[in-house]
């Protein structure tokens, strides 16, 4: 099942499925190590729509909620 | 000369890595950003000198933000690269280092926190690495100098990297890379980490934060409260006053030396925050009262930033912080504004668009006091009748209004604050030495830089009255003096004062016997009506002076406004 980042539970891993995103959205991301095919955990994140927090190898990453909903999960069930 | 540029992520150590490599000493901290200004310094290479850069940290050479775009600029006039690599975060650190390579530049790899990638059970075959880049890596610990020499003794050997890919290829080759050269041992969550976690859910994160607050200002005052009663005091009443005592003496009360240098006698006896000579007020001030503090908020400031809390406090208030149209990591400018408004001013560079930093820095420069300023009135409120209420009244009615600002900017400007996108470093447990030397250089910039300013604040007064300048502007601006804000004329001459000191200006304010009302109203206006000279220069180099015309035109604004409503309300 692909869901987005902000649908996920804190705690809850997957997949990067996709990034839909512009070219520097993209770009940025990458660089921090969010790309497909990459293991993801959303480790928390804050009410009223804040920012969601993430990690992606050894490297914890916060992303606002916009970007957040951008960031495509392929998780189990 | 040779230039050696040292790049890499943000906050993976290169300042520290550049500090023993020059031996100049520079600010370092434990989130990305701490360093928006590239530094130079110098060390010697094979008995010729050689530059060394220290290029603000960047994910990536795809110019996607300002950050990148200027690191692309500084790696095209550089000699040799000195790409240093977060141990603990091989694969996402390789990215850049790869882009490096395709430079065509001579490059050393420095695998940087070894110790804590250690620690995490990485493990990471160097020599391999170094095979398959093509370029020398060494395994470095930066705080403690392990592996420095080595890497100096490599650089000779810097060469032009050997691995070449098409550009659509480079996380696959990363991906190859990371797996011939890294083993990872699966650890348990240590207790920092589980620590790292409970600071940033928000039901545990936030009551963690209040607490936080109020120890840090607890633990400021219990050791600027101990400096001055156990260190400082005794220090100027059992070896100064009897000094100043006999000079006074010596050149008799009434002169204008005696007057220039030691000041007026209150009761007969030298009074050191009343006096006003630049031996007495000029000295006690910024050392007795405010020197204090500033070492305590420091070192208070110096283990919140090492340990990894301010980022993690960005994210925690990043939603109410756009609600107001703020970024969360707006807090950062304001955490180091509360020390001095000059490095505050500096930061707000962590910020990613124009429009936001200019926010902070006007926000910062209105609202926010500095901790000379803070010492002064905690010092002056504890004379008072109230202090508990002097003291909310002043703060209470600054953070009201750095609110309402936040809300007016909002509407005024147009634009949104961007989304907030920041990698959360671990905690780390600081390096005392680390910390040590943040304050002794924070400290040590305080003592060279105010120090002349309050002296120079002193002498001004003392002329300024000598020649009469004082009664004419109070003739001048005395009916919004004492009709809008209902203070005395005599306190014209402090607001003359805080445009250069904030400290002096409210030390000033001491022997015009004020009620509490209206200790409250100069102190809250002399915060906001124009921030201090050192402050407003660095204010006109970052935004330009058409900008900060502007903003000084709505700093008089909010400030005759406030004082009114003050002392109609109260």
């Amino acid at each position: 099942m692909i869901v987005s980042l902000t649908e996920m539970a804190p705690g809850q891993s997957g997949i990067v499925a996709s990034l839909d995103g512009g070219w520097g959205m993209v770009r940025r991301m990458q660089a921090m190590g969010i790309r497909p095919g990459v293991p993801i955990t959303k480790t928390t994140s804050q009410p009223f729509r804040g920012p969601v927090s993430v990690q992606v190898g050894n490297t914890e990453v916060a992303l606002g909620f916009g970007l957040a909903r951008r960031i495509m999960v392929e998780v189990p069930g | 000369m040779k230039q050696i540029l040292l790049m890499g992520n943000p906050n993976v150590g290169k300042s520290v890595v550049f500090s023993r490599l020059t031996g100049t000493d520079v600010i370092v901290s434990n989130y990305p950003g701490t360093t928006v200004e590239f530094t130079n310094g110098r060390m010697k290479l094979d008995s010729t000198r050689a530059e060394v850069i220290d290029v603000p940290g960047t994910y990536s050479l795809d110019p996607t933000t300002p950050a990148e775009q200027v690191a692309t600029d500084m790696l095209a006039a550089g000699d040799v690269v000195v790409n240093i690599v977060d141990a603990t975060n091989l694969e996402r650190n390789l990215n850049l280092t790869l882009q490096l390579l395709s430079s065509g530049k001579p490059m050393v790899v420095a695998l940087n926190m070894w110790d804590a990638a250690e620690h995490k059970g990485i493990r990471i075959d160097v020599a391999k690495l170094e095979e398959l880049l093509g370029v020398p890596v060494v395994s470095t610990v930066a705080p403690s100098g392990r592996g420095i020499n080595e890497l100096v003794g490599r650089l000779e050997q810097a060469a032009a990297g050997t691995r070449s890919y098409e550009p659509d290829e480079r996380w696959s080759q990363i991906g190859e890379i990371v797996e011939q050269v890294q083993v990872v041992e699966h650890r348990h969550h240590t207790v920092l980490e589980s620590l790292a976690d409970i600071s940033l859910k928000p039901w545990t994160g936030i009551p963690l934060a209040v607490v936080f607050g109020f120890l840090a200002f607890a633990l400021i005052r219990l050791i600027g409260e101990g400096l001055i009663g156990y260190l400082f005091e005794p220090l100027f009443e059992n070896l100064w006053r009897p000094l100043m005592a006999s000079l006074s003496a010596l050149l008799g009360p009434g002169t204008f030396w005696h007057e220039l240098l030691i000041g007026s006698l209150v009761d007969g006896q030298i009074d050191f925050v009343e006096s006003l000579g630049m031996l007495t007020t000029g000295l006690f001030v910024p050392i007795g009262m405010v020197l204090p503090y500033i070492f305590a908020f420091y070192l208070v400031l110096g283990l919140i930033e090492d340990v990894g809390y301010l980022p993690r406090l960005g994210v925690l208030v990043d939603t109410i912080m756009h609600r107001m149209g703020l970024h969360g990591l707006t807090v950062i400018p304001m955490m180091l504004g509360l020390g001095c408004n000059v490095p505050g001013a500096l930061s707000t560079r962590i910020l990613e668009t124009r429009r936001e930093r200019f926010i902070a820095a006007t926000l910062m420069a209105i609202c926010v006091p500095c901790m000379a300023q803070i010492a002064m009135v905690v010092g002056l409120m504890g004379q008072s009748d109230n202090f508990t209420m002097g003291l909310f009244a002043v703060f209470g009615t600054l953070a009201v209004l750095w609110v309402a600002l936040a809300l007016i900017f909002r509407r005024v400007l147009p634009g949104e604050a961007p989304e907030i996108f920041v990698e959360i470093p671990p905690y780390r447990i600081p390096y005392a030495k680390a910390v040590a030397q943040k304050v002794w250089l924070r400290t040590r910039q305080f003592i060279s830089e105010a120090v002349p300013y309050v002296l120079l604040g002193v002498f001004i007064v003392n002329i300024l009255c000598l020649l009469n300048v004082i009664q004419f502007l109070g003739n001048v601006v005395s009916p919004v003096v004492t009709r809008l804000w209902g203070l005395p004329e005599e306190a014209i001459a402090a607001l003359l004062i805080g445009f250069l000191r904030k400290d002096v200006a409210i030390g000033m304010l001491a022997p015009l016997g004020l009620s509490l009302k209206q200790l409250i109203i100069a102190c809250t206006v002399l915060t906001i009506y124009f921030p201090c000279a050192a402050t407003f220069a660095v204010l006109v180099r970052e935004f330009g002076l058409r900008r900060m015309a502007k903003a000084a035109l709505l700093m008089t604004t909010v400030a005759l406004t406030v004082g009114g409503l003050l002392n109609l309300v109260l």
